[in-house]
């Protein structure tokens, strides 16, 4: 005889099986419902997985290949809001202008930015950086300048490392006044690969 | 600020406990309206949730509420029908008795059904059914133990 301790668990066995779905139809719903704070989802580049991330605001992150998608969740849940779910259909518009871009079809990016992760100098050099056209470049020296402080070079160079919104907000564009490449936080050779995917770069 | 995990990160790590212990209770035609009442209601108060060691037993608190508005709203209907088993085959024990199990289950006082639940379907400690079901650990012992006996006797 089958002992009633196992036949329950059997009943909740059968039940964890629909787990996966369950947990999709509640995404769905807490989306439609207005309850998730920070959506996110990934997608595909050249240089590999990039992860998404939108407040009501607009894209508020995107993790580069190299970074760790769990501790980047884990620092928006601290940062913004504990209600982070994956929810692609937020992140549609973001996903496609990133593939067109990567095509080689898309120069500006159209999306609304959720600038929050940033403040005062930093906020300030992104800013500026978010005004560099496709297919130019400038120095860290020019960032200091246009954020209101021409001396503080080496916090213009920081304030692009801490970008939260690399590729859209373009900081690949920002090189030292040598024309030597600098820093890139997804690493220099998807830095070359940008410059070159925008023409700018042999 | 809050030191609260990604909900994506609860819901990955908790929906199968959840999923399993709703089968298991209210029953596998309506777990998955519990599971998501249980867990829309989980992430609308996420963010106040002052204490994230126990994020596990609080899903199952939640969950334990559902399940018991279900009941209620249900009436005490004794035995669904047409819930896992095909009408008119006799149910044979084999191997995934759930169907069985389930119409013995549901004709249980709500406390000892959940106990149950949360004992077999989720492997928590009598301190932790007792705080999910928001009694005694002595009468959380005393749910159980009821209603194990009675289970046995009818599946004998």
């Amino acid at each position: 005889m089958t002992k009633v301790e196992d036949m329950i668990e059997g009943a909740a066995r059968a039940g964890r099986v629909e787990a996966g779905a369950a947990g999709n139809r509640f995404r769905s719903r807490a989306e439609a419902d207005g309850l998730v704070d920070v959506a996110y989802t990934s997608a595909d580049s050249p240089a590999g997985p990039l992860l998404l991330a939108a407040t009501d605001d607009g894209l508020v992150r995107v993790g580069l290949p190299n970074q760790d998608c769990d501790e980047l969740l884990v620092d928006l849940a601290n940062r913004v809001s504990p209600r982070v779910l994956e929810a692609p259909g937020r992140l549609d518009q973001a996903r496609r202008e990133l593939e067109a871009y990567f095509a080689g079809e898309l120069r500006t990016f159209d999306l609304a930015l959720d600038w929050r992760l940033s403040s005062g100098f930093r906020q300030r050099v992104l800013r500026e950086i978010d005004a560099i056209p496709y297919g130019e470049t400038r120095s860290y020296t020019d960032m200091a300048k246009g954020a209101g402080n021409p001396k503080a070079v080496r916090a213009a160079g920081s304030a692009c490392g801490s970008n939260p919104i690399p590729i859209v907000v373009p900081c690949h564009r920002v090189l030292r006044a040598s024309g030597a490449l600098g820093g890139y936080g997804g690493g220099l050779e998807m830095k070359r690969a940008l410059l070159k995917l925008e023409g700018t770069m042999k | 600020m809050s030191d609260l995990p990604p909900f994506e990160t609860v819901l990955a790590e908790n929906a199968q406990d959840v999923l399993g212990f709703l089968s298991a209770t209210v029953g596998p035609s309506d777990a998955d309206d519990c599971f998501q009442e249980t867990f829309v209601a989980a992430l609308r108060a996420y963010p106040g949730l002052e204490d994230s060691r126990n994020l596990r037993g609080w899903l199952l608190t939640i969950a334990s509420r559902k399940a018991i508005d279900h009941f209620r709203a249900r009436g005490r209907r004794a035995v669904p029908t047409g819930d896992g088993t095909e009408a008119g085959e006799p149910t044979t024990p084999g191997p995934e008795p759930s169907g069985e199990i389930w119409a013995s289950v549901a004709a249980l006082p709500e406390k000892q059904r959940l106990a149950v639940g949360l004992r077999f379907a989720c492997d928590l400690p009598h301190r932790e059914i007792a705080e999910a079901l928001g009694s005694s650990e002595d009468a959380a012992r005393r749910n159980l133990h009821e209603g194990l006996k009675t289970l046995r006797k009818e599946l004998a």
